[in-house]
């Protein structure tokens, strides 16, 4: 029997083609959301761990009650020991210190008089040191416009749009005008050694990257740090793991009644990113629920025009004694084979778009110019191994569904019309 | 005395409801069928011809008396039952053919069979024995759209009868076809008739069929008003 069908959907188009090409499309498009959905969280997340959040961050309590303004002068001390007891606690996570700082960048001219002036968000991080990541954390290499990466103290790099608007060229001396930790006034000459591009408009608005000693040095943060940044392995973020691991630590050194005692949040704990998660996959969640009921409702409509078609087989079927119920499930069957051959090449199709997308991607930089948020420029989708099934769920539930409604009329026909129904 | 009749109707009765009034389609029909009978069913629109193959062909129950077909009351089986009894001892041959349009004509005579679970060697004998008796066999990978209306009737007749069910029932079968085809079409049931000792019931008003029959039941609003025999000397 299920070669007889088999025969008949692939001889009649109306049963096979265009319900395939039905599926074809809702499934892919499907994927193809899901993987610019999947993309977009991941690169949201994956910018703002690698550029302000970490997996987990630690902080002084009090740095991290205001940490929004920034408050070097709330940093902790002994940066140095508090790295070793981590790498000795917790040798999975990668951590690195850094500093966050604000200030004035200025350009000199020959005569030492301001040339060129801006405000500048200073970021000292670990270049120097042989064990240190930041390189990859924030794809320092193939972000380099012009020019190279700090290899000396008192080198720095600056934003290449920033370096544009103030006209700076390569090998000249730029001026960080900030505070120091104390709150005393600080200025300290660098030389610029490279410009950068990190295709994030926040970041490549007006930014300077210097080795973190150097930066320590000229804000006289000596053994400080602002923050320490906590990386898993492999570089994806695990929400459950992080908040284990932030209670572990809290348990451990989070004292309440020292506000320099530090504390370590998890990355959804941070600038409301963890809402902005939840939300997400809310959306995601409404998306793929959205596509089902569509995707139902076509295929209803489809299943409809079929068996109105098929109106005068079904009632040869029905004649000929076949069973109300054997007839359902034999257009139920047909409509599973339907979906799975839909939802396979309609999975194929989507992924290939979305691996294009993952590898090329969508430049919005221009919609971006004033945008302040950790995101990308680029918008890639991200296939994942969910991709590879997701699709499905539409496919194969829409087609199901499609089918069972309008096969309901199957059950409402009555057999003492049939003869009549057949003369047509 | 209980088996003698494939076919045996009791004081028949079939009422459709009409708004705030009903049609009464059958009135006490008694009526009964032997085993090999070539008997038609004659008479006006709305006499209730179609009402009663109906009935015997378990496709509707009567509102009154009973109907017994193969020793089962049609008026008490199930649904389940019913197209077991169709599936299994009835062929119904349509006035339009209904054949499956995508299927070849072998593949649409092959589906009763694809219902009762034959084996593909009992199913392929079958469905080319019923070709040969229809005169169809070198037609066998044929579509429907391929044959004329005469060979579309002969291919139902031979899905009809594949199974080998005890009972045809044939409504108006000649209706869409030319004197010659419905000559070859009724020659082909009466050899099928006399060779499988199939019965055969008609729903019909064209006298080319009416001249084939043994066995004529006029029917006159929903009554038999003559079941009389016929002695066919043809040819």
């Amino acid at each position: 029997m299920i070669r007889f069908l088999l025969k008949g959907l692939i001889r009649d188009r109306s049963r096979s083609l265009f319900p395939v090409l039905t599926v074809l499309a809702g499934v892919m498009l499907t994927v193809v959301l899901y993987c610019w959905i999947q993309g977009i969280t991941e690169d949201m997340i994956k910018s703002s761990a690698n550029f302000e959040t970490g997996h987990v961050k630690i902080m002084s309590q009090a740095y991290a009650a205001e940490s929004d303004q920034i408050p070097n002068d709330l940093a902790f001390v002994g940066a140095s020991e508090l790295l070793k007891e981590l790498n000795a606690r917790f040798p999975h996570m990668i951590w690195t210190p850094r500093i966050k700082f604000g200030g004035l960048l200025d350009i000199p001219d020959e005569q030492g008089e301001t040339r060129a002036q801006g405000p500048v968000m200073g970021l000292g991080v670990d270049l120097f040191s042989s064990q240190s990541r930041e390189h990859s954390l924030l794809n320092l290499n193939n972000s380099v416009v012009r020019g190279r990466l700090p290899e000396r103290p008192g080198e720095i790099v600056i934003s290449d749009d920033f370096a544009g608007r103030l006209k700076i060229e390569l090998g000249e001396t730029a001026t960080l005008i900030s505070s120091t930790m104390y709150g005393g006034m600080a200025a300290h000459n660098f030389i610029v050694v490279g410009t950068i591009r990190f295709g994030i408009v926040a970041l490549d608005r007006g930014s300077m990257i210097a080795d973190i000693s150097d930066v320590q040095y000229a804000l006289d943060m000596e053994d400080a740090s602002g923050e320490i940044l906590g990386f898993f392995n492999d570089s994806f973020y695990y929400p459950g793991r992080a908040v284990d691991l932030t209670a572990a630590f809290n348990n451990r050194f989070q004292k309440s009644d020292d506000a320099f005692s530090p504390i370590m949040q998890t990355l959804s704990d941070q600038g409301g990113l963890g809402e902005l998660l939840d939300l997400m996959d809310t959306f995601s969640g409404i998306v793929i629920t959205i596509f089902v009921v569509v995707m139902s409702i076509v295929l209803w409509n489809a299943g409809l025009i079929g068996s109105m078609r098929r109106y005068g087989e079904i009632g040869v079927r029905l004649a000929i004694g076949e069973r109300k119920s054997h007839l359902y499930r034999s257009m139920i069957a047909e409509s599973l084979m339907i979906g799975c051959f839909g939802s396979i090449l309609g999975t194929i199709v989507g992924l290939a778009i979305s691996y294009y997308l993952q590898v090329k991607g969508l430049d919005i930089s221009s919609m971006l110019r004033n945008a302040s948020m950790m995101i990308s420029d680029v918008m890639r989708a991200r296939v994942t191994p969910t991709s590879l099934i997701i699709g499905f769920v539409p496919g194969l539930i829409a087609t199901f569904l499609g089918t069972a409604i309008s096969g309901i009329g199957i059950y409402k026909r009555q057999t003492s019309h049939l003869m009549k129904e057949l003369e047509v | 005395m209980e088996n003698e009749f494939l076919i045996q109707t009791e004081d028949l009765v079939k009422i459709y409801p009409m708004g705030d009034h009903s049609l009464v389609a059958l009135d006490h029909v008694n009526l009964t069928f032997k085993k090999g009978e070539f008997a038609g069913l004659v008479g006006p629109s709305g006499s209730g011809k179609t009402t009663l193959l109906n009935i015997v062909g378990s496709l509707d129950t009567p509102t009154e008396g009973s109907a017994l077909v193969l020793g089962e009351k049609v008026e008490h089986l199930s649904h389940k039952k019913s197209a077991e009894l169709r599936n299994k001892h009835i062929g119904f041959i349509f006035q339009t053919f209904n054949l499956l349009p995508v299927y070849t004509v072998y593949e649409n005579v092959e589906f009763p069979l694809l219902l009762l679970h034959m084996s593909p060697a009992d199913r392929q004998k079958l469905v080319m024995d019923a070709l040969e008796w229809v005169g169809l066999a070198d037609r066998a990978k044929s579509k429907p759209s391929q044959l004329s209306g005469g060979q579309s009737q002969r291919v139902a007749i031979a899905r009809a009868i594949v199974k080998k069910p005890e009972i045809v029932l044939a409504d108006e079968p000649t209706a869409n076809l030319d004197a010659e085809n419905s000559h070859h079409i009724l020659q082909t049931m009466e050899r099928l008739n006399r060779t499988l000792q199939t019965t055969f019931v008609f729903s019909t008003h064209d006298q080319k069929v009416i001249q084939y029959l043994r066995r004529k039941i006029t029917l006159l609003d929903g009554k038999v008003d003559k079941d009389e025999l016929i002695d066919t000397k043809r040819n």
